[in-house]
């Protein structure tokens, strides 16, 4: 991998000196009070190298993710601003590439999005005027080549990390890899994967990204997310599509008392952070704790992965 | 062909109120192939609409017609005789069929009582699925004959979403996975490299983003 920076990215200092990275998560708030980012941004400081800021995730209208990681780097955090598909056609999208970069956002992550069927707006017309793949390579042009996606020259190109998501564990198995070398073609430098719960067939996907010699063109940072409760665990493995969890941790999670159930969560995601450091290919993780951010910290403490390096 | 779905009954009340004399008028096409259209649809909704109003004390009447196509100026041209003694037309074509008899009987109002919903075909008898969204670039040869533009509910071009489970489609387990039939199909022609180009950004000019469309055989223009 080239160890050569082609941004002012920490997050992309970090993965190219070799170090293992972590990247954590921020969702924007229901309103227009930038506190609550600023509160979330006082539980994650310093304890993992850069955030990500979802982009109306789930398709429930929240805080743009401009405005959001533009509130984030005033708390000295560095911010991933998310950019999905679903929302904005190619017009919009260079154009939010290049505000996002003139106020000094230095990652992006290209994503298709969930489908607006999930959200607050269900009668709401999608979009996808462009893929996640095509969004990586739209994005990478306009960075390397200077040009937009019509053509033209981009006076004051956008100095961007360029990221995606992938999910080994949705169907199907056989083409994710495949996908993987798709958007690797298509420019993208790191990926973060979908949560890993089941690290046997997560593996087996690793295993291929390796035999491919992906690992070497893409900096792979496994997803983790720490379940609160049982009540969470099973909702994950039943009602989000694309979510792979084991049986055997279901009854780990049902088998352990209520109240310990928040620690055991913990104490899984962190056991399943040592296993992905053996694993070869992987460059960092990715420590999703939806609305329980303060508990990033005591992760990444417990895995060895504090205090995040200086660069 | 052309699927289209009956509008529910009292928006068609709502629409021909205050209206005494009106034609429901069939299409011998695709809507009469999917049973919502056709002769046979026009006689059930103009019973329905002349008990209502028999019901409510305000009788209506009714001229059932059915022409071979409504979106063809030929067969439009057969009601003429009829339009002028009727307050309004409620065509039971697609929304094709409705606009060229609004053309063509221009002082008369033309009314809608079909949904068209979508391009597609039986699988069974009553039992309707979208195939086509028209989008004027076919790209079946990359893709096994299976589209993702009308069957992927994201028009994804480059492979399934993080959301594909057990083959189906993240909005609904009753949705097929476009791309997992797409990758089963290649797979059995022993087409799989194609998976692997990527397809670039599509070109929607050709689409209805272009503005509307249409196709001209020039040799037929004189
Ligand atoms: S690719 Fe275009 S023309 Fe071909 S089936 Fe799909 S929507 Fe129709």
């Amino acid at each position: 991998m080239s160890v050569e920076c082609k941004t002012d990215s920490r997050l992309e200092k970090i993965l190219r000196s070799g170090q293992f990275a972590v990247t954590g998560e921020c969702g924007p708030p229901r309103g227009a009070d930038p506190e609550v980012i600023r509160k979330k941004c006082g539980l994650l400081k310093n304890n993992a190298d850069a955030f990500n800021i979802t982009d109306n995730q789930t398709s429930v209208v929240r805080m743009s993710s401009i405005s959001s990681s533009v509130i984030m780097m005033q708390e000295g955090l560095e911010p991933v601003m998310q950019m999905v598909c679903r929302d904005r056609n190619r017009i919009a999208i260079q154009s939010d590439i290049l505000g996002g970069a003139a106020l000094g956002v230095k990652n992006m992550l290209c994503l298709s999005g969930d489908h607006q069927k999930f959200g607050d707006h269900p009668a709401a017309k999608n979009v996808f005027d462009l893929d996640s793949i095509q969004l990586i390579h739209a994005v990478r042009t306009m960075r390397d080549e200077g040009k937009f996606m019509g053509g033209d020259e981009v006076k004051g190109v956008p100095k961007l990390f360029i990221g995606a998501a992938e999910n080994p564990f949705a169907d199907p198995f056989e083409i994710r890899v495949p996908r993987l070398a798709k958007k690797v073609a298509a420019g993208v430098e790191f990926i973060q994967t979908q949560c890993i719960f089941n690290l046997k067939k997560f593996g087996e996907w690793m295993k291929g990204v390796v035999d491919r010699g992906l690992h070497e063109k893409v900096f792979v940072l496994g997803g983790v997310t720490p379940f609160k409760s049982f009540g969470m665990a099973r909702y994950m493995a039943n009602n989000v599509p694309g979510m792979d969890v084991p049986e055997e941790l279901l009854k780990r999670m049902k088998d352990t008392p209520k109240e310990k159930q928040a620690e055991e969560g913990i104490k899984i995601a962190v056991e399943t952070i040592q296993q992905l450091r053996e694993m070869k290919g992987i460059s960092g993780v990715h420590i999703m704790a939806i609305e329980w951010e303060e508990k990033v910290g005591e992760i990444a403490q417990k895995a060895g992965l504090l205090p995040r390096p200086t660069v | 062909m052309v699927i289209g779905e009956r509008k529910p009954f009292d928006e068609i009340m709502r629409m021909a109120e205050g209206l005494k004399k009106i034609m429901v008028l069939g299409c011998g096409g695709c809507v009469t192939v999917c049973l919502t259209g056709g002769h046979d649809e026009v006689r059930v909704l103009s019973s329905q609409l002349r008990m209502a109003r028999d019901k409510a004390g305000n009788p209506i009447e009714i001229i059932e017609k059915t022409i071979e196509r409504q979106c063809d100026p030929e067969y439009v041209d057969q009601v003429e005789s009829i339009v002028p003694e009727v307050d309004a037309v409620f065509s039971m074509a697609c929304g094709a069929g409705v606009q060229f008899m609004a053309e063509k009987y221009t002082g008369k109002p033309v009314y809608p009582s079909l949904n068209t919903t979508f391009v597609g075909g039986s699988k069974k008898e009553g039992y309707y699925v979208e195939r086509c969204q028209t989008c004027g670039e076919c790209k079946l040869y990359y893709t096994g004959g299976i589209c993702p533009i009308a069957r992927c509910s994201k028009s994804l071009l480059n492979g399934p979403c993080g959301g594909s489970t057990k083959g189906k489609c993240e909005i609904d387990p009753d949705v097929d996975c476009a791309w997992q039939l797409i990758i089963d199909r290649l797979k059995s022609l022993g087409m799989m490299d194609r998976y692997e180009d990527i397809m670039p950004a599509n070109d929607w000019r050709t689409n209805r983003d272009g503005g509307p469309r249409k196709m001209i055989r020039e040799d037929f223009q004189r």
